[in-house]
């Protein structure tokens, strides 16, 4: 459910295919745990289905809400992720996302412009070589899936704390929301958005950032599962107003932080 | 003086006063425990269906939370009941010495000896308060097995903020086979535990009501 596949060695692809399947969407689940399906073990082994769905739902995410503000204050704002060699990278890099490959949207980098809004002094949109003029930096870090998988890979761009000085965010915001071309969107908190690994990217393992990895800029930030770190990124907003996000709003944890 | 004895009393032994074999807190935190681990393991299987470290999956009717993110609400709720209930039962264990009392020592040439009696449908299990060899070895390594299903799914759950944790493992690929090892052990602890307890059914009368 990360955004990115991979098949790894000894997983069958036609589990992760059908997996895949069943991360899409559902346009017809009104609620995260799909009603009975969801306690079917608890009805099971106690012989009835004594917990409303609707009501376990409610507590459940009340919880989740509770790890957020747990996760929140584990957070070290000045603990680095472990960083990799360059052999340890995994190639090919897996692809995952609730699309197939050949669906990731294609953006025009001539006709680019990141946006930028909420608390910052300059709205001012950027296109791709003021962004490829900033300060760059290379990391070698693990994408750890909110399936279980992981994958070492080396991203490239500009820490988005050094982009935010430049706009003028106001740093005590609680919130910097992202808008992806593919109608994806996450939001993060303020303290991982000022970590020193959080990175605008424009790069992957050396090469402009390929359409399947979020051409023309993604967010990497090894310090949050991987469907935290959007692709395409067409707009951030620095906002105290809680937005949450494509896969939050059904019901994955907010904060997500690893 | 003398003590005038009722044909009844004469003839039978008095009563054995039933003693407690389990105090509450040990009832209490058995249940809320079994509780727990129903839940953790259920959603725990629907977590690892989402990318299998074998080439097998659970079957779907046997797990919990309908699919991938209502499964990891499931685990990430029951988790703190878990460990907070698991903390209690381990701070009281040794508190109390009902550890000490009841769980050591555990010698190899006993557990041998009462393996093969309780394969033999000979071993006694008249005394409840008295833990054979075997029900020692199995009690103390699922409490071990316990703290390290605990710290390899902390090691998971947070590889970044506590990577000497994960480090300590071999890593967080590593931790995540620690952590289903650990569950297939407690699940082979379960199937032994759950099927003694009907074979001796007084042994859940005991974790009942205490005596």
């Amino acid at each position: 459910m990360s955004r990115i596949r991979r098949n790894p060695p000894g997983v069958d692809p036609a589990l992760l295919v059908r997996d895949a399947a069943k991360l899409m969407p559902d346009l017809t689940r009104r609620r995260f745990l799909r009603g009975g399906a969801s306690l079917g073990a608890l009805a099971l082994l106690t012989g009835c289905d004594i917990v409303d769905g609707a009501s376990a739902e409610r507590a459940l995410m009340k919880v989740s809400y509770f790890n957020d503000r747990v996760q929140a204050w584990l957070f070290n704002p000045d603990k680095l992720a472990p960083t990799y060699s360059d052999s340890a990278v995994t190639r090919p890099f897996p692809f995952n996302a609730y699309y197939s490959e050949d669906e990731a949207p294609e953006v025009d980098g001539q006709d680019y412009k990141l946006e930028i809004g909420g608390m910052v002094d300059n709205t001012k949109s950027w296109a791709l070589e003021e962004l490829y003029a900033l300060p760059q930096e290379t990391q070698i870090t693990r994408l750890v899936c909110v399936e279980g998988w992981s994958a070492i890979g080396k991203w490239s761009g500009t820490p988005l704390r050094e982009f935010l000085r430049r706009v003028g965010a106001d740093t005590r915001a609680k919130y910097v929301w992202f808008r992806c071309a593919e109608g994806y969107s996450t939001s993060i908190d303020m303290a991982t958005a000022l970590h020193p690994q959080t990175q605008m990217t424009f790069r992957f393992d050396g090469e402009i950032l390929p359409r399947k990895y979020g051409f023309p800029m993604k967010l990497r930030m090894p310090t949050k599962l991987g469907f935290k770190n959007p692709k395409h990124v067409m707009e951030i907003a620095v906002t105290d107003k809680y937005l949450g996000g494509y896969w939050e709003d059904q019901g994955y944890n907010w904060f997500s932080g690893i | 003086m003398s003590i005038e004895l009722t044909h009844d009393q004469a003839l039978t032994p008095p009563e054995p006063a039933r003693t407690l074999i389990h105090p509450l807190w040990v009832r209490l935190t058995h249940w809320v425990n079994a509780v727990a681990m129903v839940v953790m393991i259920g959603s725990g299987w629907e977590i690892y269906n989402a990318s299998p470290l074998f080439p097998f999956a659970f079957p779907p009717a046997i797990t919990l939370g309908g699919w991938l993110a209502g499964a990891l609400l499931w685990h990430f709720a029951a988790m703190w009941l878990l460990a907070v209930n698991g903390l209690i039962y381990v701070v009281l264990g040794v508190a109390t010495g009902r550890f000490r009392r009841m769980l050591v020592p555990i010698r190899p040439r006993e557990v041998l000896a009462d393996a093969k009696a309780a394969i033999a449908r000979n071993l006694s299990y008249d005394d409840l308060s008295i833990y054979n060899a075997v029900q020692k070895l199995l009690y103390l390594g699922v409490i071990l097995v316990g703290i390290v299903i605990v710290l390899s799914g902390l090691a998971i759950w947070k590889p970044v903020q506590l990577q000497e944790l994960a480090a300590a493992f071999g890593g967080y690929t590593a931790a995540r086979y620690v952590h289903f090892f650990a569950m297939a052990a407690i699940v082979a602890f379960l199937l032994i535990h759950v099927i003694m307890s009907f074979l001796v059914p007084k042994s859940l009368r005991a974790m009942s009501v205490g005596r």
